[in-house]
């Protein structure tokens, strides 16, 4: 069985322009496999290739690409879900391309940092640890899970027309996860914060994220709850 | 915090009230509009005049353009500074487009009011 590839391919020091490049791979017939594995066969073709990957299991989020217009993770998406059509797979999208498929996260690490992703606390600082009920700890499911793989941020048109100014899907389930942190005692300051015309309230729901998102995750969910938040502290 | 001055409402929360706010408004009006056409038949030059002759109509229909002036101002603004970045050129069509939505209201209180 032939499978037939076309990888995005840029180097900067070389190329005057990114171009798509085709590849065929023969693999035994009826093979499945991780389009990781694929792209790894192909450097051992072509050792120019360039890609990012390190756990190779879904849990690092390093290799997050767009594979056939939808971004995930190369490790664990398997070429059987493009039902035998050509793999495309490309940077992902909206990002400056570094080389090939690496692009420079650098915007979407500024609006992480910008949500202050740690927990702020001024209580006088307990014995042993700060006590979460069971109930208060069920608040941080589906929220603490996130890899920060970007699949979620570059599959958003609001994050590709102001990465500098919408804090993004991913940054934005962070921001909640704090928010509702029942040992977080800056909730004020962070909601404060997030309160402008563009941070949470460039998002118009369009749900790209929850489509696209490889933990299974609902961010469009999460920053309905951050408006719910800002309204009730308005009204 | 990201500052702006150039939408409507003074913070993203003010927005987001504001144009959830005008479109219950414009949808109360279009429902209302669509209604009367609809069981007014035939609809005639005095049933249209007196519709309008009335002071709770007229107030109505002014509610609406304001809720035009504010849903445009605001959704107008979030559509340009996504799609139009050199900011002379923004800043210029959202001038003419709240300009348009101001001439709008004052063209629709003289005509309301000579009713």
């Amino acid at each position: 069985m032939n499978l037939k590839i076309a990888v995005y391919r840029y180097n900067p020091d070389v190329d005057t322009k990114p171009y798509m490049k085709d590849y065929t791979l023969e693999v035994a017939e009826g093979t499945d496999m991780m389009v990781l594995d694929v792209l790894m066969l192909l450097k051992e073709q072509d050792p120019t290739l360039a890609f990012r990957r390190s756990c190779r299991e879904g849990v690092c989020g390093s290799d997050g690409v767009n594979m056939n217009g939808k971004n995930g993770l190369a490790c664990i998406t398997p070429i059987s879900t493009f039902k035998g059509k050509k793999l495309e797979v490309r940077p992902l999208p909206g990002m400056p391309v570094v080389r090939d498929l690496i692009v420079d996260l650098t915007q979407f690490y500024k609006q992480y940092e910008k949500i202050k992703p740690y927990l702020i606390n001024d209580d006088k600082t307990p014995a042993r640890e700060h006590l979460q009920s069971p109930e208060e700890r069920a608040h941080l499911d589906g929220l603490y899970e996130c890899i920060m793989c970007a699949c979620c941020s570059t599959a958003c048109p609001s994050f590709w027309w102001n990465p500098d100014k919408f804090i993004g899907p991913s940054g934005l389930l962070h921001a909640y996860r704090f928010l509702i942190d029942s040992r977080d005692t800056a909730t004020e300051e962070r909601l404060s914060e997030l309160d402008d015309a563009y941070s949470v309230f460039r998002c118009h729901g369009i749900m790209n994220c929850v489509d696209v998102c490889p933990k299974g995750l609902n961010p469009t969910k999460a920053i309905g709850h951050i408006k719910s938040m800002l309204l009730k502290r308005a009204v | 915090m990201v500052t702006n001055a150039a939408s409507l409402g003074r913070s993203g929360v003010h927005d987001f009230i504001l144009i959830r706010a005008s479109a219950v408004i414009l949808t109360l009006y279009t429902i209302f509009l669509v209604g009367f056409i609809a069981t007014s038949s035939p609809l005639t030059y005095d049933a249209w005049h007196g519709l309008f002759s009335t002071l709770p109509m007229k107030v109505f229909t002014l509610l609406a353009l304001v809720a035009i002036l504010v849903h445009a101002w605001i959704g107008i603004w979030q559509v340009l500074t996504d799609y139009v970045k050199p900011l002379a050129l923004r800043g210029v069509l959202l001038f003419v487009f709240v300009v348009t939505a101001f001439a709008y209201l004052a063209a629709g209180i003289t005509i309301v009011w000579g009713v």
